[in-house]
C-alpha cells in the first residue's frame, strides 16, 4: 500500500522540479499591458527571435511601479515592455534604466521618445481617458449623456460613476494628472472633491470601470479607449464619450533595466518594440502610435482623436506622482475599492 | 553491576541492546528532524514578521515607529474598526444559525439529515470568493433579486456579512454538531421525571452542555472573518477592512514594514482566541462519562416539521449562493445576453494564468495531500507513540498546535519576509510550487494533526509494548500495524488537505509568482480586471474539483472499510 503512494509522491515532486530546468535565454519582462494583448505580443516577438523566451510579469501600473522600485537593489526584470512613461521616468530618476538606442528608433515621432541621448525609454502608443456610458441603463434611469468632465458633477449622476484608483491604475493616474494640469491644482482638486460625491467606487484596474459599465453594474465608467472599443465591438450597449475639455493620456513605453544579465536579448526586445511589425500589433489596439503613418481608423474612435488629447507635461506628472497620490489618498481613500 | 556483568557474558543480549539503542537514536533523530522542518516552515517565518515590523524599508532598526505610523493613519484605523464590527456581526449571526441547524440535525428525526448535513458543509468546497461573486449576481446593481434591496446596494458592509455567513457557516456547524452529539440522555430523562418542560430542559441541559462548543465556534468564526479577504475584496465596495489593507500594503505598494504591522494586528485576535479555546478545552474534559447513554430524540411530528422548514430554508440559501455563481459562469453576457456559453472557461484572454493556474492548483493540492498526510502521520505518531526525547516531543506538539493560532494571511506574510530574504539559502524556493505546497501544509497542519492523533490515541499502547518486547523496531510496527489501522483517518486528512489547498487564498496570494499562478488566486485577479464571469467559471472549477475528490475519497473509504477495517465491526 505504501509503495505506490511513495512512487506517486516521487513522480509528483519530480514534476514540480522539472519545470525549473529550461534551455534558451529567458527574459523577464514586467508589463502593465492588458492581459488580452500580452499573448499576441509575446508570440510575435518569440517568432521573430527564436531562442529568446519571454516570461511576463503582468500587474496594473501602480503595482508594477511599486514592485520595480522595491526591487531597486536586486532587480528581477530585464525589460519593461508596456508601462506608463510617467512611471518609467520615475525609475529613470532613480537611475534604474539602461540607456540604449534601439535600431530604427529614428523612425518614431521624437515627442514619444526620451530626450536623453541615447534614450532611456521609447514610446509604443498613446492610451487616453474615455468614458464608457451604458445607454440601456441610462435610459432606465433617465440619465442624460454627459459630454464633458464638468457634466459628471451634475447631481443626477450621484452614485452612478466608477473610475480606476490612481495609485493602482495608470489609467486612474492619467485622469487625475490631466485634471490637475488642465484646471490648475486648486481647481483640479476642487473638481475631484465634487466628483467624489458622485463616485460609486474607485476600482483596481483601468479596464474594470468600462467592464462594469458594459455589464450595467454602473452606467458610467471612466476608462480608456481600447477597452471601450473592444467591449463595444463585442456588442456591449455602451457609447464612448471623449469629454470635450480634453483627454488625459499617457504613453506606453519600453525600457531596459540597468543590471540586466541578459543585455543582448534585452536589446533585441527593445529593437522589436520600436519596429514596424510591433507597431502593427499596437495599431490593433490603439489609435495614436509612436511611429507616424501606421495608425488606421477604428470605427469607434473619432478621426480627430489625436487633437483631443490634453496637453500633458510628462516630467511634471512623473515628478509629482508620489505627492499627488498621497494627497488623493488623504482626500478620497474612504471610497477606494479594496486594492492598492 | 550484576546486569552489566550478565550483559558482558551474554553476547546475544548485547546485540539486542545496541539495536534498541539504535532504535532510540533513530526515534530521537526523527523527532528533532520533524522539529527542524516545522521550525523552518512555521517558526522562522513568524519570527521574521516581528523583525520586519520594527525595521524601515531599508532594513534599519526603527523600534515602534512603524506601529506608531499605522496607529496614526486614519485609513488603517478605520479599516481596523470595520474589521472588528464585521467579525462581531458575523459571529453574532452565524453561531445561532449554525446552532439551530445543528440542533435540527442531532435532536430531531427529520428525514434526510445526512443530506442536509452535506449541503450545509458544501461551502467548504468553495473559495470564499464564490459567495461574493454569487452575491454580485444576486444583489448587484444588475442582480436577479436587486429589487429586494429596495434601492440598497450589495457593495459594502451587509454584502460582506452575507458572504462571510456562507463562508463560515460550515465551520461553526461542525463544532456545534460535535458539542451537541456529546449529550447524556439520562440527564434529559431525569429532567423529565422531575417535571421540567421541553423549554426548561433546553435552557438547563442542552445550552449549558454546549456552551463551550458555542464559544469555540464563535472564536473560530471571528478569526476566520477578520482574516478573510476574499469576500471583502469582491463585495466590500467602499468599506475597507484590515485583511485587504495588509494585501494592499504588501502587494500593491510593496510597503513590507506596514504590512508586517497590519499582519501583527491580525495575529492578535487569533492568538487570544487560541488561548481561550485551549483553556476551555481543558475544563470540558469530563462532559461524557463511560456510563452516559447517547441521546435519541423521540418522535414529534410538530417539532420535526418546524425543523424541516428551518433546514430547508438555510440549505436553500446556501445552495443559492453556491449555485448562482456556477450558473453565471455559463451565461454569455450578463444581463444583456442570457444564452448559454462555455466561453468564460477559455481563460487565455483574461488575467490570472487561466488553465495553467488551475493545473498548478491541482498539482499543488495533490502534493500537499500526499506529502502532508505522510508528514502529519509521522509527526502524530512521534508525539503519541514514541517514548524518546520528551522535550523534543513537547516542542513538536507545540509546533503542531501553532498553526491554529496563526491566520493564513499572517503566515503568508511571514513566508514573504523569510523566504524572499536575499541572504536566505532557501531563497531559490521563493515563488515555486514547492514552497506553496510547504506553506499550505503548514497552514492546515493543526487540524490534520489532531485528526491523525485522535486516530492514534484510539489504538491501544499494547501494540507498541508487545512489538518492543518482540524486538521489532518501531518503524516496522508503524508500517505493519499502525498505518493500516489508521488509514481511514489518513484518507480524511488527505481529503482535508486537498480541498483546503484548492480553496485557500490567504497565505498563497502573498507567495504566488506569476508563472506559478493558482486557481483561487486567479479569481481575485480576474475580478479585479472586471472579468466577473471568468472568475465565476474558475470558482466553479474549484468547487467541482474539490467535490469530485471528496466523493472519490469517500468511495475509497467505503472500499477500505470493507477490506481492512473488519476488526472494528462489533462482534
Amino acid at each position: 500500500m505504501k509503495k505506490p503512494i511513495a512512487v506517486a509522491a516521487g513522480l509528483l515532486l519530480a514534476g514540480l522540479f522539472a519545470s525549473v530546468a529550461q534551455a534558451a535565454t529567458t527574459l523577464t519582462v514586467y508589463t502593465a499591458l492588458e492581459a488580452d494583448q500580452v499573448k499576441e505580443y509575446k508570440e510575435a516577438f518569440e517568432k521573430a527571435n527564436p531562442g529568446i523566451e519571454l516570461r511576463f510579469v503582468r500587474e496594473s501600473t501602480g503595482v508594477i511601479t511599486a514592485k520595480l522600485l522595491s526591487e531597486k537593489n536586486n532587480p528581477q526584470a530585464d525589460v519593461v515592455w508596456g508601462l506608463a512613461a510617467t512611471s518609467l521616468m520615475i525609475l529613470d530618476q532613480q537611475g534604474m534604466l539602461q540607456a540604449y538606442s534601439p535600431k530604427g528608433v529614428e523612425k518614431l515621432s521624437p515627442q514619444f521618445v526620451d530626450k536623453a541621448k541615447p534614450p532611456k525609454w521609447t514610446g509604443m502608443d498613446v492610451w487616453a481617458a474615455t468614458i464608457c456610458f451604458n445607454t440601456v441603463e441610462a435610459a432606465k434611469k433617465n440619465l442624460p449623456k454627459p459630454e464633458s468632465w464638468a457634466d459628471l458633477l451634475k447631481p443626477v449622476y450621484k452614485g452612478q460613476i466608477v473610475m480606476p484608483h490612481p495609485a493602482s491604475s495608470g489609467t486612474g493616474y492619467l485622469d487625475v494628472s490631466a485634471w490637475l494640469q488642465m484646471m490648475g491644482e486648486k481647481k483640479g482638486w476642487e473638481y475631484m472633491d465634487k466628483l467624489h460625491d458622485n463616485m460609486a467606487q474607485y476600482v483596481h484596474s483601468g479596464s474594470k470601470p468600462c467592464k462594469m459599465a458594459a455589464a450595467g453594474e454602473y452606467p458610467i465608467g471612466i476608462s480608456f479607449e481600447y477597452r471601450g472599443a473592444e467591449l463595444k465591438g463585442k456588442g456591449a450597449p455602451i457609447d464612448l464619450i471623449y469629454p470635450k475639455e480634453g483627454l488625459g493620456w499617457d504613453l506606453e513605453a519600453t525600457a531596459i533595466m540597468k543590471g540586466s544579465k541578459n543585455l543582448e536579448a534585452a536589446k533585441k526586445l527593445a529593437d522589436f518594440s520600436v519596429s514596424l511589425p510591433a507597431m502593427q500589433l499596437y495599431e490593433k489596439n490603439y489609435a495614436v502610435l509612436a511611429m507616424p503613418g501606421v495608425a488606421k481608423q477604428n470605427a469607434f474612435i473619432p478621426t480627430d482623436y489625436a487633437k483631443r488629447l490634453s496637453h500633458n507635461n510628462f516630467a511634471w506628472a512623473a515628478k509629482n506622482r508620489e505627492a499627488i497620490l498621497k494627497e488623493w489618498s488623504r482626500r478620497f481613500e474612504s471610497k477606494a475599492a479594496p486594492n492598492s | 553491576m550484576l546486569t552489566q556483568a550478565l550483559k558482558n557474558r551474554l553476547p546475544g543480549r548485547q546485540v539486542a541492546h545496541t539495536r534498541a539503542d539504535a532504535e532510540g537514536r533513530v526515534a530521537t533523530l526523527l523527532v528533532w528532524g520533524l522539529i527542524t522542518l516545522l521550525a523552518l516552515a512555521l517558526g522562522l517565518p513568524l519570527l521574521f514578521i516581528f523583525g520586519k515590523a520594527v525595521m524601515n524599508m531599508d532594513g534599519h532598526w526603527v523600534g515602534l515607529a512603524n506601529v506608531a505610523e499605522v496607529l496614526d493613519s486614519p485609513g488603517l484605523m478605520r479599516a481596523a474598526r470595520n474589521s472588528l464590527t464585521l467579525s462581531l456581526t458575523v459571529t453574532g449571526l452565524v453561531v445561532p444559525l449554525a446552532f439551530a441547524f445543528a440542533w435540527g440535525l442531532t435532536r430531531s428525526r427529520v428525514w434526510g439529515r445526512e443530506l442536509f448535513r452535506q449541503i450545509a458543509l458544501s461551502p467548504l468546497l468553495a473559495p470564499s470568493l464564490m459567495p461574493a461573486i454569487s452575491l454580485v449576481y444576486l444583489f448587484g446593481n444588475q442582480g436577479l433579486l436587486k429589487s429586494w434591496l429596495a434601492g440598497g446596494n450589495v457593495y459594502g458592509f451587509w454584502g460582506m456579512v452575507l458572504g462571510e455567513l456562507f463562508y463560515t457557516f460550515p465551520h461553526a456547524l461542525l463544532i456545534i454538531i460535535t458539542a451537541l452529539s456529546a449529550s447524556d440522555a439520562r440527564l434529559y430523562e431525569a429532567g423529565r421525571v422531575l417535571g421540567a418542560g421541553a423549554l426548561r430542559r433546553f435552557f438547563t441541559i442542552t445550552l449549558p452542555g454546549v456552551r463551550y462548543g458555542l464559544v469555540s465556534a464563535g472564536l473560530v468564526v471571528f478569526t476566520l472573518v477578520i482574516t478573510d479577504f476574499g469576500v471583502p475584496k469582491v463585495v466590500g465596495g467602499d468599506v475597507n477592512v484590515l485583511a485587504v489593507e495588509a494585501f494592499k500594503q504588501v502587494v500593491g505598494q510593496q510597503n513590507f514594514p506596514r504590512g508586517a504591522v497590519v499582519g501583527l494586528m491580525l495575529l492578535l485576535p487569533a492568538v487570544l482566541s487560541f488561548f481561550v479555546e485551549r483553556r476551555m478545552a481543558r475544563r470540558q474534559q469530563a462532559a461524557l462519562t463511560a456510563r452516559a447513554v447517547p441521546f435519541a430524540p423521540a418522535r414529534s411530528f410538530g417539532r420535526d416539521l418546524a425543523v424541516l422548514a428551518m433546514l430547508l430554508l438555510i440549505s436553500a440559501l446556501l445552495l443559492l449562493l453556491l449555485g448562482v455563481g456556477v450558473g453565471a459562469s455559463f451565461i454569455k453576457y450578463w444581463p444583456y445576453d442570457l444564452s448559454f456559453t462555455l466561453s468564460h472557461y477559455q481563460f487565455d484572454n483574461v488575467d490570472g494564468g487561466g488553465w495553467s493556474a488551475y493545473f498548478n492548483s491541482l498539482k499543488m493540492s495533490a502534493a500537499a495531500a500526499l506529502c502532508g498526510t505522510m508528514l502529519v502521520f509521522v509527526g502524530a505518531y512521534s508525539c503519541e507513540k514514541l517514548k524518546v526525547a520528551p522535550v523534543g516531543r513537547a516542542l513538536l506538539r507545540f509546533f503542531a498546535m501553532l498553526p491554529m493560532a496563526v491566520p493564513g494571511l499572517v503566515l503568508g506574510l511571514g513566508y514573504v519576509f523569510f523566504f524572499n530574504h536575499p541572504a536566505n539559502p532557501l531563497n531559490f524556493l521563493y515563488g515555486s510550487l514547492t514552497l506553496m505546497t510547504v506553506c499550505t501544509i503548514a497552514h492546515f497542519y493543526t487540524t490534520a494533526h489532531l485528526t491523525a492523533a485522535t486516530a492514534l490515541k484510539q489504538l491501544d499502547g499494547e501494540f507498541e509494548a508487545v512489538a518492543a518486547s518482540l524486538k521489532v523496531p518501531f518503524w516496522i510496527t508503524m508500517r505493519r500495524v499502525t498505518l493500516p489501522v489508521c488509514l481511514p483517518a489518513l484518507l480524511d486528512v488527505a481529503r482535508f488537505l486537498f480541498v483546503s489547498a484548492m480553496t485557500t487564498l490567504s497565505a498563497l496570494i502573498f507567495i504566488m509568482s506569476p508563472e506559478n499562478s493558482l486557481a483561487a488566486v486567479s479569481i481575485i485577479t480576474m475580478d479585479d480586471a472586471g472579468d466577473t464571469a471568468a472568475a465565476a467559471a474558475m470558482a466553479t472549477l474549484i468547487v467541482l474539483t474539490s467535490g469530485g475528490v471528496s466523493l472519490l475519497v469517500l468511495g475509497l473509504e467505503k472500499l477500505l472499510g470493507r477490506q481492512s477495517q473488519r476488526w472494528r465491526a462489533p462482534r
